[in-house]
Protein backbone atom coordinates (compact mmCIF):
# COMPACT_ATOMS: atom_id res chain seq x y z
CA UNK A 1 0.00 0.00 0.00
CA UNK A 2 3.21 2.06 0.42
CA UNK A 3 3.36 4.68 -2.44
CA UNK A 4 6.64 5.12 -3.73
CA UNK A 5 5.87 8.65 -4.74
CA UNK A 6 4.09 10.26 -2.40
CA UNK A 7 3.11 14.06 -3.22
CA UNK A 8 5.54 15.96 -6.02
CA UNK A 9 4.85 19.32 -6.33
CA UNK A 10 6.79 21.48 -8.75
CA UNK A 11 7.16 25.17 -10.10
CA UNK A 12 3.51 25.64 -8.68
CA UNK A 13 2.19 28.95 -9.31
CA UNK A 14 -1.05 30.60 -8.05
CA UNK A 15 -2.58 33.95 -7.74
CA UNK A 16 -6.11 35.54 -6.97
CA UNK A 17 -7.32 38.78 -9.08
CA UNK A 18 -3.31 38.97 -10.26
CA UNK A 19 -2.21 39.18 -6.40
CA UNK A 20 0.07 36.22 -6.27
CA UNK A 21 -0.74 33.17 -3.64
CA UNK A 22 1.50 31.19 -4.46
CA UNK A 23 4.77 31.66 -6.25
CA UNK A 24 7.33 28.55 -7.69
CA UNK A 25 6.28 26.48 -5.24
CA UNK A 26 8.58 23.24 -4.99
CA UNK A 27 8.57 20.39 -2.39
CA UNK A 28 7.83 16.47 -2.36
CA UNK A 29 6.46 14.71 0.74
CA UNK A 30 7.89 11.27 0.88
CA UNK A 31 5.87 8.40 0.82
CA UNK A 32 4.69 7.13 3.96
CA UNK A 33 5.97 10.11 5.89
CA UNK A 34 4.57 12.76 8.15
CA UNK A 35 5.39 16.13 5.88
CA UNK A 36 4.17 19.23 7.85
CA UNK A 37 3.52 22.25 5.80
CA UNK A 38 4.14 24.98 8.21
CA UNK A 39 3.14 28.85 7.35
CA UNK A 40 1.23 31.32 9.27
CA UNK A 41 -1.71 32.44 8.29
CA UNK A 42 -2.06 33.50 4.80
CA UNK A 43 0.77 31.94 3.71
CA UNK A 44 -0.81 30.35 1.04
CA UNK A 45 -1.76 26.65 2.59
CA UNK A 46 -4.82 26.17 2.01
CA UNK A 47 -4.73 27.81 -2.08
CA UNK A 48 -2.47 24.98 -1.93
CA UNK A 49 -4.38 22.13 -0.82
CA UNK A 50 -6.88 23.25 -2.76
CA UNK A 51 -4.85 22.94 -5.79
CA UNK A 52 -3.80 19.24 -4.41
CA UNK A 53 -7.18 18.05 -4.10
CA UNK A 54 -8.50 19.76 -7.52
CA UNK A 55 -11.09 22.22 -5.52
CA UNK A 56 -8.82 25.09 -7.47
CA UNK A 57 -7.38 24.57 -10.93
CA UNK A 58 -6.04 26.31 -13.81
CA UNK A 59 -2.29 26.96 -11.92
CA UNK A 60 1.14 26.72 -13.68
CA UNK A 61 3.36 24.35 -12.30
CA UNK A 62 3.29 20.23 -11.73
CA UNK A 63 1.23 17.98 -8.83
CA UNK A 64 1.68 14.58 -8.90
CA UNK A 65 -0.37 12.35 -6.19
CA UNK A 66 0.94 9.18 -5.79
CA UNK A 67 2.72 8.84 -9.25
CA UNK A 68 -0.37 10.18 -10.58
CA UNK A 69 -0.24 14.09 -12.61
CA UNK A 70 -3.55 15.55 -11.48
CA UNK A 71 -4.09 17.76 -14.65
CA UNK A 72 -3.87 14.81 -16.54
CA UNK A 73 -5.75 12.17 -14.73
CA UNK A 74 -7.64 13.89 -11.49
CA UNK A 75 -10.33 11.38 -10.92
CA UNK A 76 -7.41 8.92 -10.67
CA UNK A 77 -5.57 11.28 -8.42
CA UNK A 78 -8.08 12.01 -6.04
CA UNK A 79 -9.11 8.53 -5.51
CA UNK A 80 -5.37 7.87 -4.22
CA UNK A 81 -6.11 10.58 -1.58
CA UNK A 82 -8.27 10.95 1.82
CA UNK A 83 -8.95 14.74 2.66
CA UNK A 84 -9.48 16.24 5.98
CA UNK A 85 -10.94 19.85 5.70
CA UNK A 86 -9.92 22.55 7.52
CA UNK A 87 -14.08 23.61 7.54
CA UNK A 88 -15.95 20.66 8.54
CA UNK A 89 -17.93 18.59 6.03
CA UNK A 90 -19.70 16.55 8.39
CA UNK A 91 -23.29 15.66 7.78
CA UNK A 92 -24.95 16.37 11.57
CA UNK A 93 -27.95 15.29 11.04
CA UNK A 94 -26.40 11.33 10.17
CA UNK A 95 -25.01 9.57 12.61
CA UNK A 96 -21.64 8.36 12.13
CA UNK A 97 -22.14 5.57 11.09
CA UNK A 98 -24.12 7.29 7.64
CA UNK A 99 -21.64 9.50 7.51
CA UNK A 100 -18.98 6.92 7.31
CA UNK A 101 -21.07 4.93 4.42
CA UNK A 102 -21.53 7.97 2.11
CA UNK A 103 -18.08 9.30 2.40
CA UNK A 104 -17.39 5.56 1.49
CA UNK A 105 -19.74 5.64 -1.38
CA UNK A 106 -18.37 8.38 -2.88
CA UNK A 107 -15.36 6.79 -3.32
CA UNK A 108 -17.01 3.99 -4.68
CA UNK A 109 -17.39 1.48 -2.04
CA UNK A 110 -20.42 -0.36 -0.42
CA UNK A 111 -21.58 -3.31 0.82
CA UNK A 112 -20.01 -5.92 2.83
CA UNK A 113 -16.89 -4.58 2.55
CA UNK A 114 -17.42 -0.83 3.13
CA UNK A 115 -18.79 -2.29 6.63
CA UNK A 116 -15.80 -3.61 7.79
CA UNK A 117 -13.79 -1.30 6.65
CA UNK A 118 -15.70 1.39 8.65
CA UNK A 119 -15.90 -0.44 11.56
CA UNK A 120 -11.97 -0.82 11.26
CA UNK A 121 -11.17 2.59 10.74
CA UNK A 122 -13.82 4.08 13.72
CA UNK A 123 -12.12 1.14 16.27
CA UNK A 124 -8.87 2.82 14.58
CA UNK A 125 -9.97 6.19 15.38
CA UNK A 126 -11.40 5.02 18.90
CA UNK A 127 -15.01 6.42 18.13
CA UNK A 128 -16.62 3.03 17.65
CA UNK A 129 -18.59 3.04 20.32
CA UNK A 130 -20.29 6.27 19.04
CA UNK A 131 -21.06 5.15 15.79
CA UNK A 132 -25.00 4.87 16.13
CA UNK A 133 -24.70 8.79 17.77
CA UNK A 134 -25.62 11.25 15.82
CA UNK A 135 -23.17 13.68 14.61
CA UNK A 136 -24.55 16.94 16.15
CA UNK A 137 -24.37 15.08 19.75
CA UNK A 138 -20.25 14.65 19.09
CA UNK A 139 -17.49 17.07 20.52
CA UNK A 140 -15.04 19.02 18.25
CA UNK A 141 -12.20 16.23 19.00
CA UNK A 142 -14.79 13.20 18.04
CA UNK A 143 -16.36 15.51 14.80
CA UNK A 144 -12.50 15.51 13.75
CA UNK A 145 -11.67 11.66 14.57
CA UNK A 146 -14.65 11.21 12.30
CA UNK A 147 -13.41 12.99 9.29
CA UNK A 148 -10.08 11.32 9.83
CA UNK A 149 -11.82 7.96 9.71
CA UNK A 150 -13.83 8.99 7.00
CA UNK A 151 -10.50 10.11 5.06
CA UNK A 152 -9.31 6.94 6.00
CA UNK A 153 -11.87 4.62 4.82
CA UNK A 154 -10.56 4.29 0.76
CA UNK A 155 -7.32 3.07 2.35
CA UNK A 156 -5.77 6.26 0.38
CA UNK A 157 -2.11 5.91 -0.18
CA UNK A 158 -1.90 9.87 1.23
CA UNK A 159 -4.03 11.82 3.56
CA UNK A 160 -4.07 15.81 3.26
CA UNK A 161 -5.23 17.54 6.48
CA UNK A 162 -5.86 21.10 6.24
CA UNK A 163 -5.26 22.78 9.66
CA UNK A 164 -7.29 19.52 11.45
CA UNK A 165 -6.56 20.91 14.83
CA UNK A 166 -8.20 24.30 14.72
CA UNK A 167 -10.59 24.78 17.71
CA UNK A 168 -9.76 22.22 19.73
CA UNK A 169 -8.00 21.87 23.25
CA UNK A 170 -4.55 20.77 23.78
CA UNK A 171 -5.47 17.64 24.98
CA UNK A 172 -7.42 16.35 22.03
CA UNK A 173 -4.80 18.12 19.71
CA UNK A 174 -1.89 16.39 21.19
CA UNK A 175 -3.92 12.92 20.94
CA UNK A 176 -4.75 13.53 17.49
CA UNK A 177 -1.21 14.64 16.40
CA UNK A 178 0.27 11.62 17.90
CA UNK A 179 -2.28 9.52 16.31
CA UNK A 180 -2.32 10.84 12.83
CA UNK A 181 1.82 10.10 13.47
CA UNK A 182 0.98 6.98 14.02
CA UNK A 183 -0.83 6.23 11.30
CA UNK A 184 2.56 6.63 8.98
CA UNK A 185 4.00 3.69 10.54
CA UNK A 186 0.72 1.46 11.08
CA UNK A 187 -0.70 2.19 7.68
CA UNK A 188 2.17 3.21 6.02
CA UNK A 189 0.31 6.33 4.72
CA UNK A 190 1.87 9.93 3.37
CA UNK A 191 0.56 12.48 5.86
CA UNK A 192 0.94 16.15 4.40
CA UNK A 193 -0.20 18.32 7.47
CA UNK A 194 -0.91 21.92 6.84
CA UNK A 195 -0.60 23.86 10.52
CA UNK A 196 0.67 27.05 11.43
CA UNK A 197 1.11 25.07 15.25
CA UNK A 198 4.90 24.62 15.27
CA UNK A 199 4.55 22.19 18.24
CA UNK A 200 2.74 19.92 15.77
CA UNK A 201 5.75 19.25 14.37
CA UNK A 202 8.14 15.80 15.44
CA UNK A 203 11.39 15.90 14.61
CA UNK A 204 11.53 12.69 13.01
CA UNK A 205 8.84 14.52 10.50
CA UNK A 206 9.75 16.14 6.92
CA UNK A 207 9.05 19.72 7.35
CA UNK A 208 8.15 22.42 4.13
CA UNK A 209 7.91 26.11 5.34
CA UNK A 210 5.26 27.95 3.00
CA UNK A 211 5.48 31.62 3.46
CA UNK A 212 4.06 34.66 1.22
CA UNK A 213 3.69 32.10 -1.08
CA UNK A 214 7.34 30.68 -1.47
CA UNK A 215 8.66 27.49 0.16
CA UNK A 216 10.81 29.08 2.06
CA UNK A 217 12.40 25.43 2.88
CA UNK A 218 11.51 21.95 2.63
CA UNK A 219 13.57 18.58 3.60
CA UNK A 220 13.45 16.01 6.58
CA UNK A 221 13.41 18.51 10.02
CA UNK A 222 16.80 17.18 11.56
CA UNK A 223 18.66 18.12 8.11
CA UNK A 224 16.68 21.76 8.26
CA UNK A 225 17.83 22.51 11.84
CA UNK A 226 21.38 21.24 10.94
CA UNK A 227 21.25 23.41 7.35
CA UNK A 228 19.99 26.68 9.29
CA UNK A 229 21.90 26.05 12.78
CA UNK A 230 18.60 26.16 14.22
CA UNK A 231 17.99 24.28 17.97
CA UNK A 232 14.15 24.24 17.44
CA UNK A 233 11.17 23.74 14.96
CA UNK A 234 10.23 26.97 16.20
CA UNK A 235 13.55 28.56 16.04
CA UNK A 236 13.89 27.87 12.60
CA UNK A 237 9.95 28.65 11.67
CA UNK A 238 10.58 32.40 13.22
CA UNK A 239 13.99 32.88 11.39
CA UNK A 240 12.39 31.80 7.91
CA UNK A 241 8.97 33.59 8.42
CA UNK A 242 8.63 37.50 9.17
CA UNK A 243 10.25 37.94 12.70
CA UNK A 244 6.84 40.41 13.57
CA UNK A 245 5.05 37.08 12.97
CA UNK A 246 3.23 35.83 16.62
CA UNK A 247 3.19 32.34 16.41
CA UNK A 248 0.17 30.43 18.58
CA UNK A 249 2.33 27.96 20.07
CA UNK B 1 -5.65 1.60 -1.74
CA UNK B 2 -9.38 0.22 -3.07
CA UNK B 3 -9.58 0.34 -6.73
CA UNK B 4 -11.52 -2.91 -7.16
CA UNK B 5 -15.03 -1.18 -6.95
CA UNK B 6 -16.82 -2.24 -10.32
CA UNK B 7 -19.48 0.45 -9.92
CA UNK B 8 -18.21 3.18 -8.81
CA UNK B 9 -20.83 5.88 -10.75
CA UNK B 10 -23.50 3.59 -9.33
CA UNK B 11 -22.29 3.48 -6.56
CA UNK B 12 -22.08 7.08 -5.80
CA UNK B 13 -25.41 7.95 -7.73
CA UNK B 14 -26.86 5.38 -4.58
CA UNK B 15 -25.63 7.11 -2.21
CA UNK B 16 -26.31 10.24 -2.79
CA UNK B 17 -30.00 9.45 -3.47
CA UNK B 18 -29.94 7.59 -0.15
CA UNK B 19 -28.09 10.96 2.02
CA UNK B 20 -30.89 12.59 0.31
CA UNK B 21 -34.10 10.24 1.14
CA UNK B 22 -32.55 10.62 4.99
CA UNK B 23 -32.23 13.71 4.91
CA UNK B 24 -35.80 14.06 3.76
CA UNK B 25 -36.62 11.67 6.20
CA UNK B 26 -35.55 13.67 8.93
CA UNK B 27 -37.09 16.89 7.71
CA UNK B 28 -40.64 16.13 8.00
CA UNK B 29 -41.52 19.49 8.01
CA UNK B 30 -40.25 19.92 4.72
CA UNK B 31 -42.47 16.74 3.56
CA UNK B 32 -45.54 18.47 5.42
CA UNK B 33 -45.17 21.43 3.72
CA UNK B 34 -44.32 19.79 0.47
CA UNK B 35 -48.29 18.50 0.82
CA UNK B 36 -50.35 21.57 2.35
CA UNK B 37 -48.89 23.80 -0.51
CA UNK B 38 -50.61 22.00 -3.00
CA UNK B 39 -53.54 20.86 -1.11
CA UNK B 40 -54.54 24.39 -0.17
CA UNK B 41 -54.43 24.98 -3.88
CA UNK B 42 -56.83 21.74 -4.79
CA UNK B 43 -58.91 22.00 -1.29
CA UNK B 44 -59.75 25.78 -1.06
CA UNK B 45 -58.37 27.43 -4.19
CA UNK B 46 -59.68 25.18 -6.75
CA UNK B 47 -63.27 25.39 -4.65
CA UNK B 48 -63.34 28.52 -4.38
CA UNK B 49 -62.88 28.94 -8.42
CA UNK B 50 -64.75 26.14 -9.83
CA UNK B 51 -67.51 28.29 -10.64
CA UNK B 52 -65.79 31.52 -11.24
CA UNK B 53 -62.93 29.55 -14.12
CA UNK B 54 -64.97 27.27 -16.67
CA UNK B 55 -62.85 24.93 -18.58
CA UNK B 56 -63.58 23.94 -21.71
CA UNK B 57 -63.30 20.26 -22.95
CA UNK B 58 -59.17 20.81 -23.84
CA UNK B 59 -57.15 17.84 -24.81
CA UNK B 60 -55.95 15.74 -23.36
CA UNK B 61 -59.87 15.43 -21.41
CA UNK B 62 -62.59 14.14 -23.55
CA UNK B 63 -65.18 15.90 -21.53
CA UNK B 64 -66.28 18.53 -19.26
CA UNK B 65 -64.35 18.32 -16.12
CA UNK B 66 -63.91 20.19 -13.10
CA UNK B 67 -61.46 22.76 -12.20
CA UNK B 68 -59.79 20.94 -9.48
CA UNK B 69 -59.05 18.19 -11.94
CA UNK B 70 -57.59 20.82 -14.47
CA UNK B 71 -55.24 22.39 -11.52
CA UNK B 72 -53.75 18.89 -10.61
CA UNK B 73 -50.51 18.75 -13.39
CA UNK B 74 -50.05 21.85 -12.65
CA UNK B 75 -49.83 21.41 -8.77
CA UNK B 76 -47.93 18.20 -9.07
CA UNK B 77 -44.77 20.53 -11.29
CA UNK B 78 -45.61 23.00 -8.53
CA UNK B 79 -44.56 20.44 -6.51
CA UNK B 80 -41.17 19.41 -8.23
CA UNK B 81 -40.07 22.60 -8.83
CA UNK B 82 -40.33 23.73 -5.24
CA UNK B 83 -38.61 20.36 -4.36
CA UNK B 84 -35.84 21.18 -7.05
CA UNK B 85 -35.71 25.09 -5.76
CA UNK B 86 -34.97 23.13 -1.72
CA UNK B 87 -32.25 20.78 -3.24
CA UNK B 88 -30.51 23.00 -5.01
CA UNK B 89 -30.75 25.60 -1.61
CA UNK B 90 -29.37 22.50 0.10
CA UNK B 91 -26.64 22.86 -2.32
CA UNK B 92 -25.99 26.48 -1.15
CA UNK B 93 -26.32 25.77 1.99
CA UNK B 94 -23.49 22.38 1.61
CA UNK B 95 -21.38 24.67 -0.05
CA UNK B 96 -21.41 27.61 2.13
CA UNK B 97 -21.10 25.07 4.76
CA UNK B 98 -17.99 22.77 3.61
CA UNK B 99 -19.94 20.27 2.94
CA UNK B 100 -20.14 20.22 -0.64
CA UNK B 101 -15.95 20.27 -0.36
CA UNK B 102 -16.30 16.19 0.08
CA UNK B 103 -18.70 15.51 -2.89
CA UNK B 104 -16.50 18.30 -5.28
CA UNK B 105 -13.43 15.73 -4.17
CA UNK B 106 -14.45 12.43 -4.55
CA UNK B 107 -12.90 11.16 -7.59
CA UNK B 108 -16.08 10.92 -10.62
CA UNK B 109 -16.61 12.95 -12.75
CA UNK B 110 -18.01 16.80 -11.75
CA UNK B 111 -20.96 16.92 -14.37
CA UNK B 112 -21.80 13.07 -13.01
CA UNK B 113 -21.58 14.23 -9.34
CA UNK B 114 -24.27 16.76 -9.67
CA UNK B 115 -26.48 14.89 -12.31
CA UNK B 116 -26.48 12.56 -9.48
CA UNK B 117 -27.72 15.42 -7.34
CA UNK B 118 -30.32 16.20 -9.19
CA UNK B 119 -31.64 12.48 -9.79
CA UNK B 120 -31.77 12.60 -5.74
CA UNK B 121 -33.74 15.02 -5.53
CA UNK B 122 -36.14 13.78 -8.44
CA UNK B 123 -36.28 11.12 -6.82
CA UNK B 124 -37.91 12.94 -3.32
CA UNK B 125 -40.29 15.01 -5.51
CA UNK B 126 -41.97 11.17 -6.88
CA UNK B 127 -42.01 10.21 -2.66
CA UNK B 128 -44.28 13.83 -2.63
CA UNK B 129 -46.11 13.48 -5.77
CA UNK B 130 -47.98 9.99 -4.83
CA UNK B 131 -48.73 11.14 -1.87
CA UNK B 132 -49.88 14.35 -2.84
CA UNK B 133 -51.94 12.21 -6.20
CA UNK B 134 -53.64 9.83 -3.23
CA UNK B 135 -55.10 12.31 -1.18
CA UNK B 136 -56.46 13.97 -4.61
CA UNK B 137 -57.49 10.45 -5.69
CA UNK B 138 -59.40 10.32 -2.16
CA UNK B 139 -61.16 13.89 -1.82
CA UNK B 140 -62.03 15.38 -5.27
CA UNK B 141 -60.60 13.79 -8.33
CA UNK B 142 -60.53 10.45 -9.71
CA UNK B 143 -57.11 9.49 -12.15
CA UNK B 144 -57.51 6.61 -14.35
CA UNK B 145 -55.63 3.74 -12.67
CA UNK B 146 -52.68 3.69 -15.57
CA UNK B 147 -52.58 7.01 -15.57
CA UNK B 148 -50.67 5.92 -11.50
CA UNK B 149 -48.10 4.08 -13.93
CA UNK B 150 -47.55 6.27 -17.02
CA UNK B 151 -46.90 9.33 -14.98
CA UNK B 152 -43.82 7.79 -13.07
CA UNK B 153 -41.96 8.13 -16.69
CA UNK B 154 -43.02 11.78 -16.88
CA UNK B 155 -42.12 12.69 -13.64
CA UNK B 156 -38.61 11.64 -13.64
CA UNK B 157 -37.98 13.95 -16.94
CA UNK B 158 -39.88 16.73 -15.60
CA UNK B 159 -38.28 16.56 -11.99
CA UNK B 160 -35.07 16.20 -13.57
CA UNK B 161 -36.33 19.69 -15.81
CA UNK B 162 -37.32 21.43 -12.85
CA UNK B 163 -34.32 20.53 -10.50
CA UNK B 164 -31.99 21.77 -13.31
CA UNK B 165 -33.41 25.31 -13.22
CA UNK B 166 -32.68 25.33 -9.62
CA UNK B 167 -29.15 23.51 -9.50
CA UNK B 168 -28.54 26.49 -12.44
CA UNK B 169 -30.08 28.98 -9.74
CA UNK B 170 -27.68 27.47 -7.25
CA UNK B 171 -24.30 27.34 -9.37
CA UNK B 172 -25.46 31.55 -10.13
CA UNK B 173 -26.29 32.41 -6.85
CA UNK B 174 -22.98 32.82 -4.00
CA UNK B 175 -24.38 33.45 -0.64
CA UNK B 176 -27.72 31.96 1.11
CA UNK B 177 -29.89 34.93 2.03
CA UNK B 178 -29.87 35.68 -1.79
CA UNK B 179 -31.29 32.21 -2.78
CA UNK B 180 -34.58 32.52 -0.81
CA UNK B 181 -35.05 35.74 -2.40
CA UNK B 182 -34.55 34.71 -5.79
CA UNK B 183 -37.13 32.05 -5.64
CA UNK B 184 -39.66 34.20 -5.38
CA UNK B 185 -38.65 35.62 -8.43
CA UNK B 186 -38.80 32.44 -10.71
CA UNK B 187 -40.93 30.13 -8.96
CA UNK B 188 -44.18 32.30 -8.52
CA UNK B 189 -43.41 33.73 -12.27
CA UNK B 190 -43.00 29.94 -13.24
CA UNK B 191 -45.73 29.17 -11.86
CA UNK B 192 -48.15 31.94 -12.43
CA UNK B 193 -46.86 32.53 -16.68
CA UNK B 194 -47.84 28.67 -17.46
CA UNK B 195 -50.75 26.62 -18.18
CA UNK B 196 -50.90 25.53 -13.91
CA UNK B 197 -53.72 27.28 -12.92
CA UNK B 198 -55.78 28.61 -16.35
CA UNK B 199 -55.36 26.84 -19.90
CA UNK B 200 -53.68 29.08 -22.40
CA UNK B 201 -56.50 30.01 -24.87
CA UNK B 202 -57.75 31.92 -21.70
CA UNK B 203 -54.84 33.84 -21.37
CA UNK B 204 -54.71 34.61 -24.57
CA UNK B 205 -57.97 36.26 -24.56
CA UNK B 206 -57.01 38.28 -21.56
CA UNK B 207 -53.49 39.41 -23.35
CA UNK B 208 -51.49 38.53 -26.32
CA UNK B 209 -48.15 38.69 -24.50
CA UNK B 210 -48.77 36.95 -21.54
CA UNK B 211 -49.72 34.35 -23.79
CA UNK B 212 -46.68 34.76 -25.72
CA UNK B 213 -44.73 34.60 -22.08
CA UNK B 214 -46.20 31.38 -21.13
CA UNK B 215 -45.90 29.59 -24.28
CA UNK B 216 -41.69 30.58 -23.75
CA UNK B 217 -41.88 29.39 -20.18
CA UNK B 218 -40.95 25.35 -19.98
CA UNK B 219 -42.81 25.20 -17.20
CA UNK B 220 -46.16 25.14 -19.32
CA UNK B 221 -44.73 21.78 -20.98
CA UNK B 222 -43.90 19.92 -18.24
CA UNK B 223 -47.04 21.00 -17.21
CA UNK B 224 -48.68 19.68 -20.46
CA UNK B 225 -46.91 16.60 -20.11
CA UNK B 226 -47.93 15.92 -16.96
CA UNK B 227 -51.70 16.56 -17.83
CA UNK B 228 -51.27 13.75 -20.67
CA UNK B 229 -49.76 11.28 -19.36
CA UNK B 230 -52.26 11.49 -16.51
CA UNK B 231 -54.74 10.40 -18.96
CA UNK B 232 -52.64 8.21 -20.88
CA UNK B 233 -51.49 10.29 -23.93
CA UNK B 234 -47.78 11.26 -24.98
CA UNK B 235 -47.51 15.43 -25.39
CA UNK B 236 -44.87 15.34 -27.94
CA UNK B 237 -44.15 19.09 -28.06
CA UNK B 238 -44.06 19.02 -23.96
CA UNK B 239 -41.29 15.86 -24.07
CA UNK B 240 -38.82 16.98 -26.39
CA UNK B 241 -39.34 21.01 -25.02
CA UNK B 242 -38.82 19.74 -21.52
CA UNK B 243 -36.06 17.22 -22.60
CA UNK B 244 -34.33 19.70 -24.32
CA UNK B 245 -34.59 22.79 -21.50
CA UNK B 246 -33.24 19.60 -19.35
CA UNK B 247 -29.74 19.27 -20.93
CA UNK B 248 -29.59 22.96 -21.72
CA UNK B 249 -30.34 24.19 -18.17
CA UNK B 250 -27.79 21.45 -16.84
CA UNK B 251 -24.95 21.90 -19.37
CA UNK B 252 -25.60 25.92 -17.66
CA UNK B 253 -25.59 24.39 -14.54
CA UNK B 254 -22.42 21.97 -14.92
CA UNK B 255 -20.25 24.53 -16.93
CA UNK B 256 -20.82 27.21 -13.90
CA UNK B 257 -20.32 24.83 -11.57
CA UNK B 258 -16.71 24.34 -12.81
CA UNK B 259 -15.92 27.67 -13.73
CA UNK B 260 -16.53 29.05 -10.55
CA UNK B 261 -15.25 25.97 -8.17
CA UNK B 262 -12.24 24.54 -10.65
CA UNK B 263 -11.21 28.12 -12.29
CA UNK B 264 -10.74 31.47 -9.94
CA UNK B 265 -11.06 33.43 -13.17
CA UNK B 266 -14.98 33.73 -12.04
CA UNK B 267 -14.74 33.56 -8.48
CA UNK B 268 -11.64 35.37 -7.28
CA UNK B 269 -9.59 36.40 -9.98
CA UNK B 270 -7.40 35.30 -12.74
CA UNK B 271 -4.84 33.02 -13.37
CA UNK B 272 -1.30 33.65 -12.96
CA UNK B 273 0.39 31.18 -15.75
CA UNK B 274 3.48 30.38 -15.10
CA UNK B 275 6.18 29.53 -17.83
Amino acid sequence: MQSPNGIEVRNLSFSYSGKPALTDATFQARAGKFTGLLGPNGAGKSTLLSLLTGLLGGCGGEISIDGIDTYKHPCQALGRVGIVFQQSALDLDLTLEQNMIYGAALRGWWGKDARQKITQVLELMNIAEQRRAKVRELNGGHRRRLEIARALVHQPAVLILDEPTVGLDIQTRNELVAHVHQLTTSENITVLWASHLVDEIHESDDLVILHKGRVRSAGPVTQLLQQHSCPTVLSLFERLTCADQKLVN
Amino acid sequence: MITDSRHPYIVALAAIIWRESLRFIHQRTRFIAALVRPLIWLLVFAAGFRSILGVSITPPYETYITYETYIVPGLIAMIQLFNGMQSSLALVYDREMGSMRLLLTSPLPRSYLLLAKLAAGTVISLFQVYAFLLIAELTVIDIPAAGWFALAPVLIVSGLMLGAIGLALSATIRQLENFAGIMNFVIFPMFFLSSALYPLWRMRESSELIFWICTMNPFTYAVELLRHALYLKLNTQGLIITSTCLVLIFAFAVWRYNASWRSPRQRTGEISKKE
